[in-house]
């Protein structure tokens, strides 16, 4: 049993086909439960009072928006080396989904910010590397569209996200440098014990699970429309053959 | 590839105004540049070394898709695929024809606009030392692009969109090495950083503009 069985299209198709609704329906429940226990059940913090609540959707957003290129990354690579399909085929899928998620980070970073900093928008390192994480993910989208034969357009993308990651990560740097931020430090690390108090930080952790349910299950819905596209268009090429 | 050089920087300076548009059209943007925001010249002795980093960057983007097109259409391209040279080789000389073309003349001519927006007498030097270190960036990581699409009959748009995020870096760290230098702090570690990203991309790129190459080509 091996993980590359899945690069077969047609056991693709099965066991996503099983998983998803359990993935879709874990992360409504995650999301559903995160979100009212996080919106209606924790306090108001003491200096930002409610605002601090969009904490639930603005930093799992955030956080699926960077993985969102690192799984695309990934997938690319794994086109490149062995060739699967699949692979391609869920990388262009999530393009859309981590930029739906960069455009929420940013857009809820934005009201956050109009009462807590006084501005909409601030050229601060995190929120410029943002929206230059937002002008890859639509360089990468417009590649994918412009290309006709999805071979090429696949490997061309490919090779588009890995320089773009390299260039994307001297950006984070670059602009950290250019402006010492607003924005306050991260406050979850794997290396910290205690990050903010556990009556936000367990609802957090739902919603952050959710995201990443959420995530799983657009990408598995949006891979199956993209090889039952693919598998039409194939039919539709062998009927005019014949 | 010497050969491939001298055919290539024949071509861009005979083939009608394509080599001088460049050049125009920085002088465009700095005349522009004063028009939009005011005639305050403190404020222009401020965004100088910004302004002129910007219009160097745009208008090397201009020049970026003529890199592969021309070659690509009399079928030279493909010529140039299965000749005995690598192609990463023909990917490097394609950037330093366009650098010599574009980024060097844009280089030379930047102090000249730096008169025109007021730049501050220090900055002059680290303008110009600025550019130089970073615009032959611009024009490998513009190759790059430029192979992405070769392929496409309106890759234009589609270029910029791919290239501008690509040049970020550079810009930051030039735009900051010029500003310093007109403001007269130390400029050591914004300089460093630029040549360590253009002597990176140089290095690197065109192993990857070979290798879109050779799928555009397949």
């Amino acid at each position: 049993m091996s993980i590359w069985e899945y690069a077969n299209p047609k056991k693709f198709m099965q066991t996503s086909g099983l998983l998803l609704p359990w993935v879709t329906g874990l992360a409504a429940i995650a999301l559903v439960v995160g979100l009212i226990w996080g919106f209606f059940f924790t306090p108001a913090d003491y200096r930002q009072g409610a605002t601090v609540k969009i904490i639930f959707l603005h930093v799992p957003a955030a956080l699926m928006a960077i993985n969102g290129w690192l799984m695309m990354l990934v997938a690319s690579l794994i086109w490149l080396i062995r060739r699967h399909h699949v692979s391609a085929l869920s990388a262009k899928a999530a393009a859309p989904i981590g930029m739906t998620m960069t455009l929420i980070a940013l857009v809820t970073g934005a009201i956050w910010g109009q009462p807590m900093w006084g501005t909409w928008w601030a050229w601060d390192p995190r929120l410029t590397s943002f929206m230059i994480l937002f002008l890859f993910y639509l360089g990468y989208i417009a590649l994918w569209h412009a290309i006709e034969d999805p071979d090429t357009a696949a490997d061309l993308t490919s090779v588009l996200c890995m320089v773009g990651s390299v260039f994307a990560i001297l950006s984070r740097y670059a602009v950290l440098f250019w402006n010492q931020g607003l924005h306050q430090g991260a406050s979850l690390s794997m290396d910290k014990t205690q990050h903010i108090s556990n009556v936000f930080w367990f609802p957090l952790i739902v919603c952050m699970g959710g995201f990443v349910l959420l995530f799983v299950a657009l990408l598995l819905l949006r891979t199956r429309t993209e090889i039952r596209a693919r598998r039409l268009q194939a039919l539709l090429l062998r009927e005019r053959m014949a | 590839m010497i050969v491939l050089l001298i055919r290539d920087l024949r071509l861009a300076v005979r083939s009608g105004g394509g080599f001088g548009l460049g050049l125009a059209f920085f002088l465009l943007v700095a005349v522009l540049v004063p028009l939009a925001v005011g005639p305050q010249a403190d404020l222009h002795a401020r965004i100088a070394a910004g302004i002129l980093w910007l219009g160097a960057l745009l208008s090397c983007l201009l020049s970026l898709d003529r890199i592969f097109a021309l070659d690509h259409e009399d079928g030279s391209l493909d010529l140039l695929a299965t000749s005995p040279i690598p192609l990463e080789g023909v990917a490097a000389v394609k950037a330093l024809t366009h650098w010599l073309v574009t980024g060097l003349p844009l280089t030379v001519l930047a102090p000249a606009l730096g008169v025109l927006l007021n730049l501050p007498p220090d900055g002059y030097l680290w303008l110009f030392l600025s550019l130089l270190a970073g615009t032959p960036a611009l024009s490998v990581i513009g190759t790059f692009g430029a192979a992405l699409t070769v392929g496409l009959k309106r890759g234009g748009l589609l270029l910029s969109l791919l290239v501008l995020p690509l040049y970020i870096p550079t810009l930051v760290f030039g735009a900051e090495v010029a500003r310093r230098g007109a403001e007269d702090l130390a400029i050591g570690v914004p300089l460093a950083l630029l040549l360590a990203v253009t002597m990176g991309s140089i290095a690197l790129l065109p192993f990857a503009s070979a290798l879109v190459l050779r799928i555009n080509l397949r």
